[in-house]
């Protein structure tokens, strides 16, 4: 097995609140291979961006990563300094937003915004920061590339904004590209054209992709392995055929199943009974029980990470196993 | 973008005759400069005379009328006082209100946008609250009362700087100014100061309010994300676009730093337009008064509307007469 571009073992990122300690991520481990494409998945408030703020090191105050390890190429990113991580965003490790209307500076030029991402990291001069912003326009399918350097963000769609993200996401070839949500502002022919170019870009590139969504529809067509996140720690992971078709986690059979799908048309979807938890100083046991048929007494410990079919894994102490 | 110009230059024009026609009305209104103007000896005789020889006999949109076929040829009418013409009067005066307002803004601007956005970058460490709790002090303090002070303090106890006039000046392509020569710069510190206190305050806190703001914004983050430096994301991402607000702030409070120089001009005797309004108030030299209010207006309309330029070139999606594609 190939070393993986990017490990995580044991993060936590906790927010310091009035209220006490917000466990926002807790004891979450994956790994991506390079040329891989990982679906993190789960509801809002799951966890899911902070785990990929907490890997960029972008966790806004009060929140902070407070154990951990992020691994990326053999190398621990908690604990660099400041300027090192600094040299690793954007260069190494690639972030996409979910909202192409506001992730692009409205008062600077489309080509001000490429060229600074390409001198943070390389000393090359203008011209060739140029050229190199032209061609990865061009190769996220932005027509005329030169003109549209010179335009604003204002002067694009939304799903030309999010083109030009990625554009800047890929300038510097990073090993990891995480990518929060970025079709979830569009509309699904330009999502579908964003996944397609995604996948394949990731799979030419050799760059590891982290797909971080709340869709399942969007993972099942463009994932390798999938990890869904519940209360900010991972009930479940595998490969995206075998999580989907087979899930083991109930949480993640009854996402499955509130899903619209064309083989159950007519029937009533079905939904997750309760809420979310709070995650704000969280009783301990599993975060899904209140809302889970299968729970009995046992389940107010905590489930520990378990592989009851080989190659999988899942937190419960009741699987869905046949 | 000169298609724009002119239609805004149209309507100044038509500000003007309406302002002008307000004016004339409100002073009109004040009294009879005649009953200061002559010596209370002088006999009825006299006084009709007098009221005569200044056209002051003519019913009023008469005396409209003459104003306005006289102002359209450039002569604003003789001030009564001191028998030069009015226009004259207030161009000899307004290199030093300029010159006064410039430096005020300048300090406001050059220390009230750096301060503002260490305020907002570090809105809870000791320097941010200190600059801001000062920044309440130069809003509440009224500003005749700072001006004694600072009086008080630096002229009369320190005996660092002049209490009050203009001092030399020295001349620049004809135009008298202070700052060229060390004398000058002393006398015009202290007023400078004085005057710019308030949009100092204004600009410290606009500035920050907008830094929060910009700190939020996902544009921010993307920056970040993309590892540019932090000096990179402040002073260019972050600064331009609290720009946009300041700079409209920065247009309206010039032309209210000249026209309300006012007081500062009275405290420390600054011989400036503001200080030649309250003398011509005081003798009901209405040509003065009148001319002063159409030079202020005139002066509001020019710096609108390079505003609304400076405006459309911080912001793109303002940028006027540019075809949307």
């Amino acid at each position: 097995m190939t070393e993986p571009a990017l490990r995580v073992e044991d993060l936590r990122t906790h927010f310091h609140a009035r209220q006490g300690i917000v466990k926002a991520v807790e004891d979450v481990s994956f790994s991506v291979a390079p040329g891989k494409i990982l679906g993190l998945v789960g509801e809002s408030g799951s966890g899911k961006s902070v785990t990929g703020f907490s890997i960029i090191g972008l966790v806004d105050p009060p929140g902070r990563v407070v154990a951990g390890r992020i691994l990326l190429g053999g190398r621990n990113l908690l604990g660099l300094a400041p300027e090192e991580m600094r040299r690793i965003r954007g260069n190494r490790i690639a972030m996409i937003f979910q909202d192409p209307m506001m992730t692009l500076n409205p008062v600077l030029r489309i080509d001000t915004q490429m060229i600074e991402a390409v001198q943070a990291h390389a000393d090359v001069g203008r011209a060739t920061a140029r050229e190199r912003a032209r061609n990865a326009l061009a190769r996220v399918g932005i027509a005329s590339p030169d003109e549209r350097l010179l335009a604003y963000p204002h002067q694009f769609s939304g799903g030309m904004r999010q083109r030009v993200a990625i554009a800047i996401a890929l300038l510097n070839k990073p090993e990891l590209i995480i990518a929060d949500e970025p079709t979830t502002a569009l509309d699904v022919t330009i999502q579908g054209q964003i996944l397609f170019e995604m996948q394949k870009l990731a799979r030419e590139s050799g760059t590891a992709l982290i797909w971080i969504t709340h869709d399942l529809s969007v993972i099942a067509g463009l994932a390798d392995e999938i990890s869904v996140m519940y209360a900010g720690r991972i009930v479940e992971q595998g490969s995206v055929d075998q999580v989907l078709d087979a899930p083991l986690h109930p949480y993640t059979q009854g996402l499955i199943a509130s899903v619209p799908s064309r083989n159950r048309r007519g029937e009533p979807l079905q939904q997750i009974p309760g809420m979310t938890p709070s995650l704000l100083d969280p009783a301990p046991g599993c975060a899904f029980r209140e809302r889970c048929a299968r729970a009995d007494s046992t389940c107010a410990d905590d489930p520990p990470m378990s592989s009851p079919v080989a190659g999988r894994q899942v937190r419960c102490f009741h699987p869905l196993t046949a | 973008m000169a298609a724009f110009i002119i239609r805004r230059l149209l309507q100044s024009v038509l500000v003007l005759g309406f302002m002008s026609l307000l004016v004339f009305v409100g002073v009109y209104a004040i009294g009879n400069p005649v009953d200061i103007l002559i010596s209370p000896q002088a006999d009825q005789a006299d006084m009709a005379r007098a009221i005569a020889a200044l056209g002051l006999d003519q019913p009023l949109w008469q005396q409209y009328l003459i104003f306005l076929k006289q102002a359209l040829s450039g002569d604003l009418g003789r001030s009564f006082a001191y028998s030069i013409p009015a226009i004259q009067l207030i161009l000899e005066r307004i290199p030093a209100t300029l010159e006064l307002a410039l430096t005020a803004t300048g300090i406001a601007v050059l220390l009230g946008i750096p301060l503002g956005l260490w305020a907002g970058l570090a809105p809870d460490s000791w320097p941010g609250k200190l600059i801001m709790t000062g920044s309440i002090l130069g809003f509440s303090l009224p500003t005749f009362w700072v001006g004694l002070m600072l009086i008080m303090l630096f002229a009369v106890e320190l005996g660092w700087l002049p209490s009050g006039g203009r001092g030399p000046t020295t001349e620049l392509f004809g135009i008298p100014v202070s700052f060229l020569s060390w004398e000058g710069i002393r006398h015009l510190i202290l007023p400078a100061v004085n005057l710019a206190l308030f949009k100092l305050a204004l600009i410290i806190r606009l500035a920050r309010a907008g830094t929060r703001e910009a700190l939020l914004q996902d544009y921010v983050k993307f920056a970040r994300a993309k590892g540019l430096s932090e000096a990179r994301v402040v002073c260019v991402h972050v600064a331009k676009n609290i720009m946009i607000p300041i700079v409209t702030v920065i247009g309206l409070e010039f032309g209210s730093v000249i026209a309300f120089a006012v007081v500062t001009e009275s405290i420390f005797a600054w011989p400036g337009m503001g200080k030649l309004l309250i003398d011509s108030i005081n003798v009901l030299d209405r040509p003065v008064i009148v001319a002063y209010l159409m030079v202020i207006v005139s002066l509001f309309i020019l710096i609108n509307l390079a505003v609304d330029i400076i405006y459309s070139l911080l912001d793109p999606r303002v940028r006027i007469g540019e075809a949307k594609t």
